[in-house]
């Protein structure tokens, strides 16, 4: 009978809009700027650089400026400037540090490159996404103190992947320590050759922070190569 | 279905004067083409569109490859009689030769009738400056319509025999074809200022600082 | 009344022929509520009805393939998000499948089905949409449209908590997948998948038999089989007109034929046969789903052998494609060895299937133009790239 899909088709809005009034599942709308919908762990926004303590970001900054994100950014938004001199990183190695580390967030897509390459988890994203600021280009640009965020700040928003970072960064500070141990060991034990220096102590952390990454042209020793 | 070889048997039996070329892909996807000649590139495209046994109805993908010339440097050992008597040398001889560029299109077809493919035809133009002209598959497959007027538009090959040859993504009055690998940008859009060294330097290009006022005009009443 | 240029807005002027008598070309976009984004028709008018129709893009041009060739293998896959920017996951595993057979690298098993679960998921949410922008075409402002947002929401909220972005997923590695979905995530999954026939009922009894709709697109923008064939149509465009062509089945690629669905097809090639094969076909993604999400298999979701910085497959050539919602989505790449693609070419479904909007429309008035237009199912990003 002609009319009976638009009256079936009525009763599904009234359905609807009765329904609106109790069913959470049919009224799924937020009031934003009063009421935040919670975000999932994985939300991304824009990166952030990891510090180890918040009492002092610029000191304790992951990044050993090895320029890798740099060169994998899609559109190209990193701007990094080594640093001439080196300073101790959190397990007391001697680095270099980024002296200019900016990202143009007006440039940025969000889309998590740079977290994935980075070898040494100094990079992550943010989930801040009210950055609406009132100058063109310069409010965008971030420098390095405004990117820089503390290791808790990345457990508060992430809590389980920061866990997992941390746990293999220990693990692999852990068994860089015990090889340096085991060299020195091996080291003190066998005397008569004190002319080449074993390159076996800093080889798994060597490895890991070759600056040029893959593909780069430095690759340290392989163990072979002890005569 | 049948093997790339086969099919250029097959076309060349059925058309004694063509010229059909095997391009081998040495990448594990193993899709190697057939390069045409441009006088019967249509009788054949037709062939393999009705011919029972291959029936490629859909011409999938059309697209542009633009191979600048390259200088191509080459060394070979040769062996040199030694006038002096002595034995003969061996000497690296180091030649170098210039590849002509040129333009290329490809059609991907494929059989939606007896489900199988693709067929990868490649035409070649003569050059990249004035011999640009391929014959037009678009009375084959209508398909082509619209990707043969973007690889027009893109990378400057022109189609003979296209219903309708105007540019697509572009603008009508835009001059370059912005896929050749040679293409430069035009200097004529806002650069906004970022850190990166060549932006700003072509920023700084666009936006030629300002001459330092002249104080010396100025003081002079 | 005469439009003029002062009162008919954009660009309207009068064409005369002395046997047609007026002729009026006007040009319906670029900035036209109807367009999806910034589409232009200029069509010739008899009266109301359509006589000459010219398709005008290229607004949204950013020469996506010249990006792909300046850039690393991995640093092309987020952009491949921003093609058709309602379907990044099935961009993403296009894109992934081309450089896998480019590079023959393997994929883990486990990664081929949440490839699936995403690509289906990515089927549903573009289907309810498409349905909803025709409703909106057609002139139910808001209703359905709002009805297809809310579920597509909840397809995008599982996005993003799986990837972290609602729709510029970039998920998809050469090698498998970003990251492993965890269990809570496979049951909300599970908890969507099966609620959507609930919604889809719904939201048939909602239109489906609805005589206004059905006066509406019955019998307007017929396409002829053969004509979509030869035009390269692909996708439910194609099958709506009773070609049953689809990739999942043909090509087999992924593990699609370890599942029992079946492909719709329609009879007539007109509107109301596009809107109703998505439907359709929307109910066969969600038998996929229900068997996709059942036989997950453990595992990793990343080939050990893969990598992701210093990626240089060897000198070679590529087509890869895959059934995307909107039609066949393909990807052809040329590596000369480098870590850059030396040729980068993208296959945009919308923009081979927009060939034969001339065709259809002839004949049709003005107002069936914009409901044709909707059920081509564009998204410019993918049209201009």
């Amino acid at each position: 009978m002609l009319g009976t899909g638009l009256i079936k088709g009525l009763a599904v809005t009234a359905k609807n809009l009765v329904g609106s009034y109790h069913d959470p599942a049919r009224y799924t709308t937020v009031e934003y700027p009063e009421v935040k919908p919670p975000l999932p762990e994985a939300y991304r926004n824009f990166p952030f650089l990891v510090s180890e303590s918040a009492d002092d970001p610029m000191g304790t900054l992951r990044c050993v400026a090895c320029q890798i994100c740099e060169k994998e950014c899609p559109p190209q938004c990193i701007y990094i400037e080594k640093s001439k001199d080196k300073k101790p990183d959190a397990a007391g190695k001697l680095q270099i540090y980024p002296t200019v580390f900016a990202i143009d967030t007006s440039v940025c897509m969000s889309c998590q490159i740079c977290v994935e390459v980075c070898p040494f988890d100094s990079i992550k994203m943010d989930q801040v996404y009210e950055v609406a600021t009132p100058g063109r280009y310069g409010d965008l640009l971030l420098n390095r103190e405004q990117l820089a965020k503390s290791n808790a700040y990345y457990h508060q928003i992430r809590p389980t992947e920061a866990a997992e970072v941390d746990g293999r960064l220990a693990a692999e500070r852990k068994a860089a320590e015990e090889k340096a141990k085991a060299a020195a060991a091996a080291k003190a034990a066998l005397p008569p050759k004190p002319a080449a220096p074993s390159p076996a102590a800093k080889l798994p952390d060597e490895s890991r922070r070759s600056p040029q990454g893959e593909g780069g042209a430095a690759k340290p020793p392989a163990e072979g190569a002890q005569p | 279905m049948e093997t790339v070889e086969q099919l250029r048997d097959r076309l060349l039996a059925r058309f004694p004067g063509a010229s059909v070329t095997v391009i081998s892909n040495p990448s594990p996807s193993a899709q190697h083409s057939l390069l045409l000649d441009h006088a019967h590139a249509r009788e054949i495209a037709l062939y393999l569109r009705d011919e029972p046994a291959l029936k490629f109805d859909q011409c999938s993908n059309v697209t542009g490859i633009d191979w600048p010339e390259k200088e191509i440097t080459e060394t070979t050992k040769v062996t040199v009689p030694d006038p002096a008597g002595g034995p003969p040398k061996v000497v690296a001889q180091t030649t170098k030769r210039r590849e002509p560029g040129y333009l290329e299109v490809v059609y991907h077809l494929y059989s939606l009738a007896l489900r199988q493919g693709p067929i990868i035809l490649r035409l070649r133009t003569g050059n990249r400056a004035d011999a640009v002209a391929v014959p037009s598959l678009t009375p084959v497959w209508r398909s082509c319509e619209f990707q043969e007027r973007e690889v027009f538009d893109l990378f400057g090959v022109t189609f003979e025999g296209h219903p309708d040859l105007r540019r697509i993504l572009m603008w009508d009055g835009f001059k370059d074809h912005p896929m050749r690998r040679d293409y430069a940008e035009p200097d004529d859009y806002e650069w906004e200022p970022t850190p990166h060294g060549d932006v700003l330097a072509k920023a700084k290009k666009h936006y030629p600082e300002k001459p330092a006022a002249e104080p010396a005009k100025e003081a002079k009443p | 009344m005469s439009l003029t240029p002062e009162i008919g807005g954009a660009h309207v002027r009068a064409v005369h022929d002395e046997f047609h008598g007026d002729l009026l070309e006007v040009s319906m976009g670029p900035h036209h509520p109807s367009t999806h984004g910034v589409f232009r028709m200029i069509v010739t008018l008899d009266g109301e009805t359509i006589v000459k129709l010219k398709p005008v893009f290229g607004y949204l041009h950013r020469n996506h393939e010249k990006l792909g060739e300046n850039t690393t293998y991995l640093a092309s896959m987020p952009y491949t998000d921003r093609l058709d920017y309602l379907n990044s996951m099935s961009n993403n595993w296009a894109y992934a499948l081309a450089v896998e057979k480019l590079a023959g690298l393997a994929v883990p098993e486990r990664a081929e089905y949440v490839r699936v679960i995403l690509a289906e998921l990515t089927r549903l949410l573009n289907h309810t949409c498409l349905a909803g922008f025709l409703m909106q075409d057609c002139g139910c402002s808001g209703t359905p449209l709002m009805y297809a947002f809310r579920e597509r929401e909840k397809i995008l909220d599982l996005f993003e908590s799986l990837s972290g972005s609602r729709m510029m997923c970039n998920y998809q590695r050469f090698g498998g997948c970003r990251v492993d979905p965890p269990a809570e995530w496979l049951a909300g999954a599970q908890r969507l998948v099966d609620g959507y026939s609930a919604f889809l009922d719904e939201f048939e009894a909602l239109l489906t038999g609805n005589e206004i709709l059905m006066a509406r697109t019955q019998g307007v923008g017929r396409l002829d089989p053969a004509l979509a064939v030869s035009a390269g149509v692909a996708g439910p465009m194609l099958r709506a007109t009773g070609v049953g062509h689809d990739l999942r089945k043909v090509d087999g690629y992924g593990v699609y034929p370890r599942f029992e669905f079946r492909v719709p097809v329609g009879a007539h090639g007109d509107t109301y046969d596009r809107y109703m094969i998505r439907i359709l076909e929307m109910r066969e993604s969600i038998r996929i789903l229900q068997q996709a999400l059942a036989g997950l298999p453990g595992g990793p979701v990343m080939d050990p052998k893969a990598k992701l910085r210093g990626f240089r497959p060897k000198a070679g050539e590529a087509y890869g494609r895959i059934e995307g919602p909107k039609g066949e989505i393909g990807f052809y790449l040329i590596s000369d060895g480098g870590p850059n693609p030396y040729r980068y070419r993208v296959r945009p479904p919308s923009f081979i299937n927009l060939t034969i909007l001339e065709d259809m429309c002839l004949g049709h008035t003005v107002a069936d133009a914009v409901i044709i237009l909707g059920s081509v199912d564009i998204v410019l990003g993918e049209v201009d790239r």
